[in-house]
């Protein structure tokens, strides 16, 4: 095992406690809170509609594909865009990009602080950096991303609609009646737990690389292709550990 | 009063001070000069506690900085203000937002007694009026000063200044080195001035400390600058002919 990593995993779980101490102002947290909310979630709910409306769309003509002259019954196509969706493809996909997205921004913030020694003068009037930069972006992800998965898996079903209903390969009430059968509750539980799960991921790993970034320009955009490379690898890793866990 | 005992510090086999013992009066301008790469900056950063040393010990009066907890360094920041040599206004803030940014964080008061004590602080440094305005929109000389008024807003016991003159023409620095030096002057606090602005040594080093290789070289005040005899300290201020000619001739008409 490349021993990089667990000086960096050591680290990390030496430094993720002092996340968590007592804030020295609430308000000025919550303010924060708030702030971060509305940059990850509005601020990436363009980008979740786009993805989503392709990921509904071309599940659903791939298996159009797939079920071909199947004597498979054409409402299945409903069905089955429904639970991809649920399932892995908005909380996967959705937090991939995410990663992308939200990740790197917050590893170039929090990296731009401690270049330009902001994190050093809020260190000096006593305030706990790691608390205050990272705490707020980590409730606001937690609250948010789920959110927007469950946006992006409602947008996944009208995407998928909209390329077999509106092209004319299925009617309305096919994948209407796909949609509405075989439901199973326990699929919404194991998307919001990988949402809760991935947006903790992506997170932590972006707000590490930026904190504890050293050096120059070069070094920060390092410290932001790190953040999305490792919270992606991170990602899939942990879809397919509850994948395993809660579908055996 | 701020006392550094026997301070060492090593980065690997990079040994950047090497014993360094000095005390800093309350009430004094205090300066830590030196040349390039002689260890201001870390010694600066052990002051403050952003570092650790590797050995040796910061006394601010009776308290051992380098066996507080966490928590006790936090309180004793309260009464800590800092200058930084970049100025590290917070981009997206204005001016205001950035002076009321400890009040925001330590502070219950209501929003027109920070707003007061910013204008307050604002006025100290000659810069009232411009609180809606960005870092960005505002000359370097007035973020430094910004920087400061941000420094003694919590109405710290110890300011310390890294660098404050650096990037300024030089009657902006003669400006900011005057306001400092009120400053300590006017709320009796311990300041420390890491610099290497030759009129910040004449004008106001009421306490001077110079480094030299990760040692202290030369210790005193400004007045024994001109009349010193340390190799050293000659090499480091009157490194310029117009200066060795200045002196000569003030110690000529002497």
């Amino acid at each position: 095992m490349n021993p990089g990593f667990l000086y960096h995993f050591g680290k990390f779980v030496q430094w993720f406690p002092q996340i968590f101490s007592k804030p020295e102002n609430g308000r000025m947290y919550y303010k924060e809170v708030v702030r971060q909310m509305y940059d990850i979630g509005v601020g990436s709910l363009m980008i979740v509609f786009v993805i989503s409306i392709f990921i509904g769309a071309v599940t659903a003509i791939q298996f159009a594909y797939q079920l071909g002259n199947s004597f498979i019954p054409p409402y299945y196509i409903g069905y089955i865009v429904r639970d991809m969706a649920i399932i892995e493809l908005a909380p996967t996909f959705t937090c991939l990009v995410l990663a992308g997205k939200v990740g790197s921004n917050m590893a170039a913030e929090i990296g731009g602080m401690r270049q330009k020694e902001h994190i050093d003068a809020m260190e000096i009037m006593g305030v706990n950096t790691s608390s205050y930069l990272v705490m707020p972006k980590l409730i606001a992800a937690l609250i948010m991303i789920p959110v927007l998965v469950s946006i992006s898996a409602l947008i996944s079903n009208f995407g998928g609609y909209l390329a077999s209903v509106a092209t004319g390969y299925y009617s309305h009430s096919e994948y209407v009646q796909g949609l509405r059968s075989f439901f199973v509750p326990w699929n919404v539980v194991m998307m919001y737990v990988k949402a809760i799960s991935f947006a903790f991921i992506l997170t932590s790993v972006s707000c590490y690389q930026g904190y504890f970034v050293k050096g120059g320009s070069i070094e920060l955009g390092e410290a932001s292709t790190r953040a999305v490379v490792y919270s992606d690898i991170l990602i899939l890793i942990a879809d397919y550990i509850i994948a395993l866990v809660l579908t055996v | 009063m701020i006392r550094a005992e026997n301070i060492f510090k090593s980065f690997g086999d990079n040994h950047v001070l090497k014993g360094i013992d000095f005390t800093f009066e309350t009430g004094k301008t205090n300066l830590i000069i030196g040349k390039s790469g002689a260890g201001k900056t870390v010694l600066l950063k052990i002051l403050v506690g952003l570092m650790n040393p590797s050995e040796g010990h910061v006394w601010y009066h009776d308290r051992d900085l380098t066996q507080m907890s966490k928590e006790e360094t936090r309180e004793l920041r309260m009464d800590v203000g800092m200058l930084f040599q970049g100025n590290a206004l917070f981009d997206s803030m204005t001016v205001e937002e950035n002076i009321r940014f400890p009040l925001d964080m330590f502070t219950n008061r209501k929003l027109k007694e920070k707003v007061e004590r910013v204008n307050y602080c604002l006025e100290e440094v000659s810069l009232g009026g411009i609180n809606k305005k960005f870092p960005s929109e505002i000359s370097g000389g007035m973020q430094k000063r910004v920087g400061i008024a941000r420094a003694i807003v919590l109405e710290p016991k110890y300011l310390f200044c890294d660098e404050p003159n650096s990037g300024l023409d030089p009657k902006t620095a003669i400006k900011i080195d005057e306001l400092i030096s009120e400053i300590t002057k006017q709320h009796n606090i311990t300041t420390v001035i890491n610099t290497h602005d030759m009129n910040s040594v004449m004008e106001i080093g009421e306490k001077i400390c110079l480094l030299d290789a990760g040692k202290l070289a030369w210790e005193g005040g400004k007045e024994e600058v001109m009349n010193t005899t340390n190799k050293t300290l000659e090499d480091f201020i009157f490194a310029s002919p117009f200066l060795q000619r200045l002196r000569a001739r003030a110690l000529g008409s002497d």
